[in-house]
Formats: structure tokens, sequence, C-alpha cells
């Protein structure tokens, strides 16, 4: 079948990469028999990318693949890829994987004249033969023009003739290709105007001294995709992991099944608890007892006979320990008995995609029917607004398509009122929000709590009094005058 | 004195493979009694041989006896160049 009529059928049969937050981006995967340029600087992770693709189908498909290298000889590959978990000589020797070395090799070499890379091609065909392969990888293109730098005319004609003869065959071929900067011209020699259908970005940045990883899929001949970048990260065992984003559809369940907040007077005003899929935000400025709301929820959680699983990223297990004792949780033998799970991370000591996966691994692990994180605030300020944002829809739409119920906590900047940036960002996400807060009465300073937002329920309209003792939390009256809660 | 050998990849009978083939021979013949012997070899027919040679692009001209392999990549247009690269005396080219 030629490549004009694979553009008519419409329908394009997928090839998944293994990157399967990418895949979502592309639809289910690279169209088959297509070609695809994957560009990025130095480092941003292209090869980590087109090894995995090739891992992929030979590990999950049976489908074999030929690994072209440019730029370091195979055995280079081979140790560079094995931290990832693909052990490249194997199927080598099993026949799975073919390599062709078109590394430069340590000869004098001239070019006189006009020449092809017919010698190139044949190799290619030769070793997807060998195989039986239907993925190929050329890894990076941008070598073979340094290597030939005076002909980058008779390159273009020729890759297009390589990439056109390879999908001809029914491969599916991913290129690399070397990028001067993260936000300029999408690849050097502007390889991907003739020999890609599809373009693929991998970024780099460092912001706010943090490094940030992103993908992005530019074009996509004959095929939707989404667009925007998607954060990812590089993980040994695993490769390149991408986090889902827009690709998320809002097709969570929506339970009315109810689980306490672990305050009866708190369920009373929720209108009987909080949903089990949901996901609850308590705001507060430091001191109104937020830390205590997340001990309840645990606390109840688990009484409730429900698996709980807890992040502090604010406070170190002995802090968290000592604070619930201190309201009478006791958390020590809540693990003893397997019910509770306590992690406490310090904030940078990791990008904000790996504490998603932690998260989400984690998740997967202990199977908690809730999970409490204390303090988002604390992860907001190791971000970028965008990587922030980000982070939030991916944790909310995990944490309920999981059907787990979720509450987190936002510090408020100012201590009467005031919204803080994870409190605007997150407010559209969360299912719930209860705001704690200062209110000053005549000459003195009173906690108030209200119920801001239930989704699908109703809910008390007043602020409650309340205080903080040794046993916990008490609501009390509702404030007759309050003053406005959400006065900066 | 032992004739050298030169390998000379190609690629079927594209126009820059038939050119390079071309302009051996007359450089060959150009020099007479001095002796190479040419191994063609057609990378379509045997690709596991330009696997071992790790040829990429074609024609390529390649001279493996001395200690560090010469190559020469393209049709062989420069009769010049070509004798220069191989090392070959310029008094005897002045002989044609």
């Amino acid at each position: 079948m030629s490549v004009e009529e694979a553009d008519i059928t419409g329908v394009l049969e997928r090839v998944k990469t293994g990157v399967d937050a990418f895949d979502e981006l592309v639809m289910g995967g690279l169209p088959r028999a297509r070609s695809t340029v994957v560009g990025g600087t130095p480092g941003s992770g292209k090869t980590v990318f087109a090894t995995q693709f090739l891992a992929h189908g030979i590990t999950h498909f049976g489908e074999n693949g030929v690994l072209v290298t440019f730029e370091e000889p195979p055995a280079d590959i081979q140790a560079n890829m094995s931290g990832f978990g693909w052990d490249l000589a194997k199927w080598k020797k099993e026949g799975r994987l073919a390599f062709v070395d078109a590394s430069p090799p340590p000869n004098d070499e001239l070019v006189i004249g006009d020449f092809d890379l017919a010698g190139l091609l044949s190799r290619i065909q030769h070793a997807a033969k060998s195989v039986s392969a239907q993925r190929v990888v050329l890894d990076s293109l941008t070598q073979l023009f340094d290597h030939f730098i005076g002909d980058p005319k008779t390159l273009r004609r020729e890759l297009f003739h390589i990439s056109t003869a390879l999908k001809k065959s029914g491969l599916t071929v991913l290129m690399t290709a070397e990028r001067n900067s993260e936000y300029g011209e999408i690849t050097r020699h502007r390889l991907e105007e003739f020999v890609a259908d599809n373009v693929v970005i991998l970024r780099n940045v460092l912001y706010r001294e943090k490094r940030r990883r992103t993908i992005e899929v530019l074009k996509m001949r004959g095929s939707h995709h989404v667009e925007g970048e998607a954060p990812f990260t590089l993980l040994g065992g695993r490769g390149v992991v991408a986090i889902p984003l827009s690709s998320l559809r809002l097709e969570q369940h929506s339970s009315t099944v109810r689980v306490t907040s672990g305050n009866p007077d708190i369920d009373e005003m929720c209108g009987g608890g909080l949903f089990r899929d949901s996901v609850t935000l308590v705001s507060g400025a430091t001191g109104t007892g937020k830390t205590l709301l997340v001990t309840n929820f645990v606390a109840g959680g688990v009484a409730a006979g429900e698996r709980v699983l807890m992040f502090g990223y604010e406070e170190s297990r002995g802090q968290l320990f000592r604070n619930a004792s201190g309201w009478g949780a006791d958390f020590a033998g809540m693990e003893a008995d397997g019910k509770l799970k306590v992690v406490s991370l310090y904030p940078e000591a990791q990008g904000l995609p790996d504490h998603l996966l932690t998260i989400q691994g984690m998740v997967d692990e202990f199977k908690p029917d809730r999970i409490a994180l204390d303090s988002l605030s604390a992860l907001e300020r190791i971000a970028p607004e965008t990587g922030f944002r980000e982070f939030l829809i991916s944790l909310t739409s995990f944490i309920k398509k999981r059907e787990i119920a979720g509450l987190c906590t936002a510090t408020s900047k100012s201590l009467i009122g005031g919204e803080s940036a994870s409190e605007q960002h997150i407010s559209t996400m969360t299912d719930s929000i209860i705001l704690l807060r200062y209110i000053q009465e005549q000459e003195t300073m009173h906690r108030g709590l209200m119920v801001l937002k239930m989704r699908g329920s109703e809910h008390a309209k007043e602020i409650r009094r309340f205080s903080i003792d040794g046993s916990g939390m008490h609501l009390g009256a509702p404030f007759k005058e309050a003053p406005n809660v959400f006065r900066e | 004195m032992a004739a050298r050998l030169l390998r000379l990849y190609i690629a079927g009978n594209s126009a820059s493979s038939r050119r390079a083939q071309q302009n051996l021979e007359r450089l060959r013949a150009s020099l007479g009694t001095h002796g190479w012997d040419v191994d063609v070899i057609d990378v379509l027919e045997r690709p596991d041989l330009a696997e071992r040679a790790r040829i990429i692009a074609t024609p390529t001209l390649s001279h493996d006896d001395t200690a560090r392999t010469r190559r020469i990549v393209g049709d062989l247009g420069d009769t010049a160049r070509v004798l220069e690269f191989l090392g070959i005396d310029q008094r005897i080219r002045h002989e044609r």
C-alpha cells in the first residue's frame, strides 16, 4: 500500500509508544507507516523517548525494531539505556532488535562530487528484514548533517527518499533531530519540513532554578492531536513518563456515597458528609486549624474502617504524629494496624511531576480509600504557576478516577481573608471548599469556619465560630454580623 | 609492487554510481602499468558487505590497505583530488 493510499483511508492504525500520556495526546499512538520527527535540545530526552518506542514494541506487542545510531556506537547506547530497564543486547541476541551503526568511523574521508545515501538505506532495509522489524528509529539525523556538512541539499533529498522508502515497506519511523533553543526554529536544518508527517518537541527548560521537561505535539498530518505542552519526567527503570493533562476527559463517575470528614459538625454542614470520590480543599491562614482538620479526616476514615494515605509536605513524620496525638489520634497505632500510611516529603526533594508520580505510585501500592495532602501551598512554592496548575489538574482527576476521597490544604497568605494563588487554581477543580478564617469581632479575634462550596449537594451557608482545644475542633454558633471573609 | 586493492561501493544503476565507475575506469586506464585492483560492490545486492564496512553514502571508494582507511564519497569527478587523496604521484598523472 502506498503512502498516498494511506492518506485517503482516513482511519490511521496507531502504534503505541510506551509513553501512555503521550499516546493519549496523539489519539492512541503514532500512525503506523508514518514518519515522526522528535526534536529537542541536547539532553532533552530524545534518545530515551526513541528507545522506549522500540522497547515498548518489542516487549508489549512483539513488534521488532531497528535502531540506527548516528552519534554513538551501539555499545554506548546499550550501556546508557540499561538504566531504564531496557536490555538492548539481549533483544539483539534474540533477534528482536537490530542495530545499524552509522556513527562516524575513524576514517579519513573526503567528499568529491555527487552522492546518495543508498548505502544507509540498504543497510536499514537489510536490518529490518533480518528481524522482521515494524519500528525504526534514526537517532539523530542532525549528526548526518554535521558529517556531510557541505551538502545539506543532497541530505534533504536523500532523507526524504529514505523516509518514503521505509514507510512504503510498512515501517513506522521515528527520527530525532537537534534543536538549538527551546523556543526557536523547530529543528536545525529544518529537517521536519521534508521528512516528517508528524513533529514532536521535547523541551527541557530551566525555570526558577528547576528543570521543567515537557513534550508537545506540533503537527500530526491527517490527524487530530491535543495541543500544548505536557510535563514529563525521566525515571530509572521506566524511561519517559508523561503526565496526562487535557487529554483527561471528565468521565469520572459521581458517587452519591457520603463519607465522614472526621468531624460530625462539619459533616452536618456539608449535608451529611463528603462525597466518596470528591476532592475537598481546606483553606486558611496559618494557625487556623488546617492540620487539625486533616488529622480528623485521617482518624475519621480509619475509625470507619477505611485505609488512609497521608502526604505531609510541611512537617516531618515525628511532628505530624505528635500533633495527632495531641488531638487524641494515634497515628502510630493506625500505621501498625496497616490502616494508615503517612509519607512526609520535603517539597524541594523533587520536581512536581515526580511528586505526582510518587503520589500515584503510593496510591497504586497502598490502595487507600481516602488521601490527605498537607499542604498544597508547600508544593506550589517549588514550581512555576503553569506547572502547579497542571499538577493540580492531574492530581484531582487521578484522585477522582480512583474514587478516593481527597482532602487538601492550602495556606492563605494573609491572616484575615484573602486568596492565595493555589486557591484560585484549585477552587475550580475541587468539589468542596472549606474556609477557615480569623474573624475580628470588636476587640476579639475569633476563628470562623464556612463551607463555601459543595458540588452536588446542599450545604450550610453560615459562618460558624469554632474553637480548638486538646480534644480537637468544636463548632459553635454562627456569627451574627460577620465581616467579609474574603476581604484582602 | 603489489597491486593496490580499492573497493568501490555503488548503488545499482544510479547516475552517480555509474559516473563513479566510469571516472575510476578512466583513471586506471590513464595510469597504465601502475596496477590497482578494483572490487565493485553493489550495496543493493550485498547489504551485508555495506554493513560490515559501515557504508552510509554511495558511491564510496575505500582504500583499506593502509593503516588508516581512506575513503572518498561521491562520483569521483575531480581527478586531481582523487589522485592526491590516494597518494598517487602527480608525475604519473602528467604522463597520460
